[in-house]
């Protein structure tokens, strides 16, 4: 082979490294020991001690309690439904030959669209003004449902509308992974499954969920750690002043810590990081512990 | 012919309820995919003194106007977001093109001592979400005095340690021997990058491309955090503070205009590459 | 059990042009004997597999009636019909050990027919032992070879006791030693066990070498169907004549007068037919160097191939795609002047088919 040429090799890597290490590496070090620094004075940079103060502060902070809450609920509620119906629509779309480009084009649109913008409209969606109920109120409203303030109303409601945009966010590329995941099943399968009497449910069970089992396990983890990581689409319906909202995230109390009217804590805001960091990769790993029963990797 | 198509007819009928079944989900998920789109267009054409008569939303208007778009460009620098959104947009990902196409390169083609463990490190940064690191960016982007600049936008974003593995792996699927050949032939390395390897590997390039274009235009926490001049928001914080305080009043035909407006360019590159976009982001795209 | 076809076709619409209609199956009238091993032979795209489909009920036919000995059966879904088949790559379930899979069809039986585990645990190690991969029962398709794989796709076809087999290019995947290895194994259990197999090639060789019977197809049309070794020495029109042997047999402009068949100005055979062209076709077996013979050909060289020796040769009147082959016995004295070689030639190897139809004359 060719003469090892040391110098030329880290030289095309030298963008990457320094970017890499100025704006990865380091902040990870850093954040690390902001959240052990204690009392740390944005102004000054300066700090009185070191301990776990930080942590025991924001786990002590009924805005990080809340936030912690609302990200559980929409983390348990999004996360399934939205794989479930993905799932759903995929296999729709998989046992049709016309028109399937074009469904699987349209549902793929709010990939593409601005979370904040498309968020907006939601809102109009879903808020009751003086001057008009919304356009979903009056859908309740003719089924004989009063109507609700879903934007600035009770929690049920601000939650639900939350889940549901969440979950027309995220559908587009679970749709898409799954809808490749049972194309790739190769027919054969299904063929000899039906020689042999296989019932549909038995087909579906025994034979599909199994084969694209790789790929819904792996849209069930980057779906957990996404919906852990929920921020813009909360922005997008209620606005950037979320601890009065009642509907904060952990991303959102991360932020909120650090800038804004509330921020110039990044002590907290660390800690508040390090601990959402430990949360995901717990959920994480029994979630690879679970897979490994159930997954069948070819 | 007839009686074939007879047949084919008869053996669809048969799963008739099952197929009416399946494309009601289809069309009732399309119907909640496209109504918002609807419902921001009819708006953002709906004239203001219309908009708020009516208790009642109107589902079409027969008197459509454009003169909320001129209010969004008008009453709010909605121009001035865009711009800032294109030149944050096109000077990111071309940075990041250079950054990772290089050292994709040096991963999948040159030798050098301590490469597999710089690789290694680079997979397990790949762990790190980007919460964890933000913090410490902003920090340092304030203490360098780079808050409402252009490079404190873009420095933190040039980099994807994932599309530096997506684009390792396909260069490395480009066959020794071409490398050998062009080395015989006396090809330096950085032309045989740009005049073999780039033009083969150019649906997984065009694909990174798209994919970062969209993530750009979409971005928000970032931009938010390091921005609170007007002059240098994107188009998210121009449509947050449209949000917030508006337009002088709560003028919602506007500020759908506005959305209408920075939703198009993105819908429009997904129109016309709509295949090459999902086939993209099915081989390598998370959302966020 | 006996399969009788009775003027079964299948259309569809061409997927390309909607205006075209795709026959791939034409009329197929003809009666599968009970107990025998056929071989379903024809180019690839000639219709083999959609016949196979039709059979077990994977497609329905456009029209025509399948029976299976009295029983008619075009309407009953494949479950019903109590077929086995084994597609070209296994589709052995990856996810499931090799029992698993061969357990899988007795698992979907249902109300009286249900059956305990044991049962079905007896039933199919039964069936591993008949294609002999019983100590491989816990193992992952993952984990063996192409020509295991295969044999466990066949003991799961098995392991209901079909009444009819189907295989689907049983032997494409395998590499060329394990080809010859599988196909006797086929033979094997298909002997033991008595069930009409049907299995589909587009190498004729594998269906000669095996078969009880040869079914030749071309385009969705019936070509001939016969022993092998009959479909060999008469074939039917060209087609079925070019299609069968190695090497191929070698095809000649020709014409006929008064009674006699031409090549060129070289009298090569006799026919009792008018005054017409023809195609003059002769198995590279059927040629006998001779100084004195009536066959004129160009000598090109000698080629000697393990036990066969050949006279590759060419002459203006041939068109095969290749040069004229002829095999002969090795210790045959060869002598060519002037370039020129002669031949006699083997009344039974020289077949001639018509211009036109390209039937049998």
């Amino acid at each position: 082979m060719f003469k090892k040429n040391n110098l030329k090799g880290w030289l095309y890597l030298l963008p990457a490294l320094m970017f890499i290490g100025v704006f990865m590496v380091y902040p990870l070090i850093d954040v690390l020991v902001y959240s052990f620094e204690e009392g740390y004075n944005f102004a000054s940079q300066t700090y009185k001690g070191v301990g776990l103060y930080n942590y025991s502060y924001v786990l002590h902070d009924p805005y990080f309690l809340q936030a912690v809450k609302n990200t559980f609920i929409l983390v348990i509620i999004t996360v399934p439904l939205s794989t479930g119906i993905a799932l759903l629509i995929s296999l729709a779309l998989n046992s049709i030959k016309k028109f399937k480009d074009l469904f699987q084009t349209i549902f793929f649109l709010p990939y593409v669209t601005n979370t904040l913008a498309v968020g907006l409209v939601f809102m109009i969606l879903f808020k009751k003004t003086a001057y008009s109920e919304g356009l979903i109120n009056l859908l309740l409203n003719s089924f004989g449902i009063a109507s609700i303030d879903f934007i600035e109303g009770p929690y049920w409601a601000k939650m639900f509308v939350l889940c549901f945009y969440t979950i027309w966010i995220v559908l587009p590329f679970k749709i898409l992974i799954l809808t490749s995941a049972l194309a790739s099943v190769n027919k054969d399968y299904y063929n000899v499954a039906r020689v042999d009497g296989t019932s549909k449910w038995r087909i579906f069970y025994k034979i599909t969920l199994p084969m694209i089992s790789p790929s819904l396990f792996y849209l069930i983890i980057t779906g957990f750690i996404g919906a852990f990581k929920a921020y813009s689409d909360v922005v997008a319906l209620f606005g950037t002043d979320l601890n009065s909202a009642g509907m904060n995230t952990i991303v959102g109390y991360v932020y909120d810590m650090l800038y804004g009217n509330s921020g110039g804590y990044p002590s907290f805001a660390s800690a508040a990081a390090l601990i959402l960091f430990a949360i995901v990769m717990t959920i994480t790993l029994i979630n690879l512990l679970v897979s490994k029963e159930n997954v069948h990797y070819q | 012919m007839d009686k074939i198509r007879e047949l084919e007819r008869k053996s669809r009928m048969r799963n008739l309820g099952w197929s009416l079944l399946i494309f009601g989900l289809l069309i009732l998920w399309s119907i909640i995919v496209l109504f918002p789109f609807y419902w921001m267009v009819l708006t953002s054409v709906k004239s203001y003194a219309a908009y708020n008569a009516e208790y009642i939303p109107q589902f079409f208007t027969l008197s459509p106007t454009l003169e909320n778009y001129i209010q969004a460009f008008t009453a709010v620098p909605l121009a001035r977001y865009f711009l800032n959104t294109v030149i944050f947009t096109v000077i990111t990902t071309l940075i990041m093109m250079v950054v990772v196409v290089l050292s994709a390169f040096a991963f999948s083609r040159l030798e050098f001592k301590g490469k597999n463990l710089v690789f290694t490190l680079f997979l397990s940064l790949m762990m790190i979400p980007n919460e964890l690191v933000i913090i410490t960016n902003f920090v340092t982007i304030t203490n360098a005095g780079l808050r409402n600049s252009f490079p404190g936008l873009i420095l933190p974003s040039v980099t994807s340690i994932f599309y530096i593995y997506l684009l390792k792996e396909n260069f490395e699927q480009i066959p020794d021997e071409l490398y050998k050949a062009a080395k015989v032939d006396g090809t330096s390395d950085i032309k045989y990058l740009f005049k073999v390897m780039i033009p083969i590997c150019r649906p997984t390039i065009v694909t990174v491309l798209i994919l970062k274009v969209i993530e750009c235009w979409n971005a928000y926490v970032w931009p938010r955090l390091i921005t609170d001049d007007e002059n240098y928001f994107l188009v998210s914080n121009g449509i947050q503070t449209i949000r917030e305080s508006g337009f002088g009043r709560e003028n919602i035909p506007a500020m759908m205009a506005a959305v209408v407006v920075i939703s198009l360019p993105l819908i429009i590159i997904f129109l016309i590459f709509h295949k090459k976009i999902m086939e993209g982001v099915s081989r390598g795209g998370t959302k966020g | 059990m006996k399969i009788v076809l009775e003027h079964l076709t299948k259309q569809f619409i061409s997927r390309h042009n909607k205006k075209e209609i795709v026959t791939a199956v034409n009329d197929f009238d003809f009666e599968i004997p009970d107990g025998k091993l056929i071989g379903l032979l024809g180019p690839s795209g000639c219709g083999k597999s959609t016949t196979l489909n039709l059979i077990c009920g994977l497609e329905e036919p456009t029209s025509g009636r399948i029976y299976f000995d009295e029983l008619d059966v075009t309407d009953l879904p494949p479950e019903n019909r109590g077929v086995g088949m084994v597609f070209q790559n296994y589709a052995l379930y990856p996810h499931l050990t090799v029992r698993q899979n061969i357990v899988f069809p007795l698992e979907n039986l249902k109300g009286e027919q249900k059956l305990d585990r044991e049962t079905m645990n007896n039933k199919a190690l039964e069936a591993a032992k008949l294609v002999q991969i019983e100590e491989l029962m816990e193992r992952k398709p993952n984990e063996m070879s192409g020509g295991q794989q295969q044999r466990v796709a066949i003991a799961r076809a098995l392991v209901k006791q079909p009444g009819v087999l189907l295989l689907d290019e049983p032997l494409s995947n395998l590499d060329a030693r394990l080809r010859l290895q599988t196909r006797e194994q086929i033979r094997r259990i298909q002997k033991e066990t008595g069930i009409t197999t049907i299995f589909v090639t587009h190498d004729q060789e594998e269906a000669m070498s095996i078969s009880d019977m040869i079914i030749v197809m071309k385009s969705g049309s019936l070509m001939q169907m016969g022993k092998p070794q009959e479909v060999y020495s008469k074939p039917v029109n060209l087609f079925v004549a070019k299609f069968l042997g190695t090497p191929a047999i070698n095809v000649f402009d020709g014409y006929v007068r008064d009674h006699k068949v031409y090549i060129g100005d070289d009298a090569v055979g006799e026919r009792n037919v008018p005054d017409q062209e023809v195609h003059v076709a002769i198995r590279p077996e059927g040629f006998i160097p001779d100084p004195e013979g009536y066959f004129c050909c160009d000598f090109d060289r000698i080629e000697t191939t393990g036990r066969d020796t050949s006279i590759v040769c060419h002459n203006n009147k041939c068109t095969s795609d290749d040069d004229i082959r002829a095999i002969v016995e090795s210790d045959t004295q060869i002598n060519n002047k002037d370039g020129k070689i002669r031949f006699r030639l083997k009344d039974s190897k020289v077949h001639v088919f018509g211009k036109t139809d390209e039937k049998v004359l």
